[in-house]
């Protein structure tokens, strides 16, 4: 399918810092792209320059097969945005605020009305319609302004850190509103740090990093890419974990590791959970006691690390076109992703380690 | 969300107007925006009334006495028929102050991004504030009128021509509330703005015939004070409204106030409407 997205080589600096260095991607028609990187990585700069707010340097970019440098105004009619902040009017309501974007998009007064009903009613405003925005929660205002995003059902749509300071039950409920967008064929590129929300609402996932795109493929292809599954287990005694390792080196895809202080042996295996129930036996069968056993797969977090070296920051703003928040995260380890704990002691990337990061039994 | 499916699908975008059409209908609907806001924010109305009649109040009543206008023989000569074009102009500039922080706040607030990635015309944004704020400035000059009535200033030379001196006083607050966007673009943080806007305004207003006569001035203010762009509108709505004491000044542009009143104004609102227009594309908010 023609992509509805391409960035080719995207270059854009700020003083003397390069936001973008050759940023190239393309998202197909009716899928989503989701694009992952630390602060500063050069995320939201690409969404800025393909939603024609930002002139690149260099490099070209169509949308919708419309050409973003040479006609950014028919591009602004294809594309709805939705950024990190709610960029909605505190001082007018949710209907006045509706109204008017759609006004702006040129419709007429009494479609541009009748819509921002239509579209209250599905965000569940309807009650708050009449209230000015400043009296929303927050959740309230970020459904507003994916709302104001959706006036007139872009085929082409950019949401910059959605759910960035959500809560978990508003999360869920954006999610399923880009579900469905994206079921009725609407292109989206997504910006995230919360690699679970890449993972399940991205078909591709695209990691950036000093504005270049460093990785690319479905979240079980760079999974793939940076190992397989593997066992973990925690023995009981630690006079026996010797002993484990040489009952699970028949299972072994590789050399297993081990971590003295803790008893923990991970075991690179392949075969799922018919080889978790073997090393069971196995293990039981020799009187070793075990305290935890687990089959674990990489997650997005485990590419993350291992591609940039940092654990993705989730709490943290972030504008990626500030360009002094570039490199104030650091080149070390951050706060870890909500949920990711234990991510302490994990020194570089060594895919073998940093299941106990992400924390992920699946 | 049973009916999610009809809602997901809305009208597509009609094709954007192009043109002089499109400036005017997305600057009203911007206008209107600020409109709506401005009466939902009344403090700034409020706070923007109380200065200027806190002014004709302290001018007329403590300082009055005090300053000696040329040529001032009768009774009916007092400070308050001088001062009040003066106090006039003065409010109508501060009409930057307005512009300027409510550009920044948008700025800040993530609301031009929104603006700049829907396809309307690219100085919509900016007309529309600033039609916003001349609705604004015509509603103070207004009340400050009837103030002025009050402690006992007086038109003398009949309703025509006090109407044209309150165009020419809208149309230099038209073109400062320009000048007050391309400082709201510049600064970008409200707070700043505002005293950005306001801080030049005070030597501005003060050197100039608002206040006292440019006669009392020391010799090389008075060619600033005479070309000011404020002391030709100050004089020629003393002209107008015929608060003139005396003769009029013998400096060419107060010998052409209205003229010289209107070019200002022109020319300010041509060079920064423009200034602001292209910053306001370029912004990187």
């Amino acid at each position: 399918m023609a992509p509805a997205i391409q960035a080719e080589n995207l270059v854009k600096t700020f003083g003397d810092v390069r936001a973008l260095d050759g940023v190239s991607l393309d998202v197909p028609e009716g899928t989503v792209l989701g694009l992952l990187g630390p602060n500063g990585a050069g995320k939201t700069t690409t969404v800025r320059v393909l939603t024609t707010l930002l002139r690149p340097d260099s490099g070209r970019a169509v949308v919708a097969g419309v050409d973003v440098l040479k006609h950014p105004n028919r591009v602004r009619s294809l594309i709805g945005l939705s950024g990190q902040y709610a960029a909605v009017d505190e001082y007018l309501t949710g209907f006045e605020n509706l109204t008017m974007v759609g006004e702006l998009y040129q419709m007429r007064t009494r479609d541009a009305k009748a819509r921002a009903l239509e579209l209250l009613e599905w965000f569940n405003l309807t009650e708050a319609k009449d209230r000015t925005a400043k009296t929303y929660s927050g959740g309230m205002r970020r459904r507003l302004d994916l709302a104001a995003a959706l006036v007139v059902r872009p085929p082409v749509m950019f949401l910059d850190e959605p759910t960035t300071g959500l809560d978990p039950r508003n999360r869920l409920a954006l999610w399923e509103v880009i579900e469905t967008l994206v079921e009725q064929g609407t292109t989206l590129l997504l910006t995230t740090q919360y690699l679970e929300e890449a993972d399940r609402l991205a078909h591709d996932i695209a990691v950036v990093d000093h504005g270049r795109v460093i990785a690319r493929g479905t979240a079980d292809q760079l999974k793939a890419q940076i190992g397989g599954e593997r066992i973990e287990v925690v023995v009981h005694d630690p006079g026996l974990v010797a002993d484990a390792v040489a009952a699970l080196s028949g299972y072994a895809l590789g050399e297993p590791a081990v971590e003295r202080n803790t008893r923990k042996i991970t075991v690179p295996v392949s075969g799922g959970a018919r080889v978790l129930a073997d090393a069971i036996r196995e293990l039981d069968g020799r009187g070793i006691e075990i305290d935890d056993i687990g089959l674990r797969r990489p997650t997005l977090d485990d590419v993350f690390l291992t591609l940039t070296g940092r654990v993705a920051e989730a709490a943290e703003e972030d504008r990626g076109a500030d360009p002094k928040g570039r490199g104030r995260s650091g080149r070390g380890r951050g706060r870890s992703t909500d949920g990711a704990d234990g991510a302490d002691g994990v020194e570089g990337p060594e895919p073998d380690k940093q299941a106990v990061a992400a924390g992920g039994d699946r | 969300m049973s009916t999610v499916t009809e809602h997901a699908i809305g009208p597509a975008a009609p094709t954007p107007r192009r043109g002089l059409s499109a400036t005017l209908h997305d600057s009203w609907v911007v206008a209107k925006r600020n409109l709506r806001r401005m009466s939902r924010i009344p403090e700034i109305v409020v706070f923007g009334l109380m200065q200027p009649v806190m002014f004709v109040l302290l001018f007329s009543y403590v300082m009055g006495g005090a300053i000696n206008i040329p040529g001032a023989d009768s009774s009916s000569d007092t400070y308050i028929q001088f001062l009040m074009a003066g106090i006039f102009a003065q409010t109508v500039t501060f009409a930057v102050a307005g512009a300027s922080a409510g550009i920044a706040e948008d700025m800040t607030k993530g609301l031009v991004d929104r603006f700049r990635s829907l396809p309307m015309a690219r100085s919509a944004v900016l007309v529309g504030r600033t039609l916003a704020d001349l609705c604004q400035t015509a509603f103070t000059v207004i009340v400050l009128a009837l103030v002025a009535l009050l402690v006992g200033w007086r038109i003398h030379d009949g309703a025509l021509k006090a109407l044209g001196a309150f165009g020419l006083l809208l149309l230099l607050g038209y073109a400062f509330s320009w000048i007050g966007a391309l400082i709201g673009l510049s600064v970008r943080s409200p707070e700043a703005a505002t005293s950005a806007g306001l801080i030049w305004l005070f030597p501005l207003t003060f050197v100039s015939n608002a206040f006292v006569p440019v006669s009392s001035m020391p010799g090389w203010l008075e060619g600033v004070a005479y070309w000011n762009p404020f002391s030709a509108t100050v004089q020629a709505c003393r002209d107008l409204f015929g608060n003139q004491i005396g003769p009029v000044d013998s400096a060419w542009p107060m010998q052409h106030a209205a003229l010289v009143s209107v070019l200002w104004s022109v020319v300010i609102t041509v060079v920064f409407s423009w200034l602001s227009v292209r910053k306001y594309r370029s912004a990187v908010g």
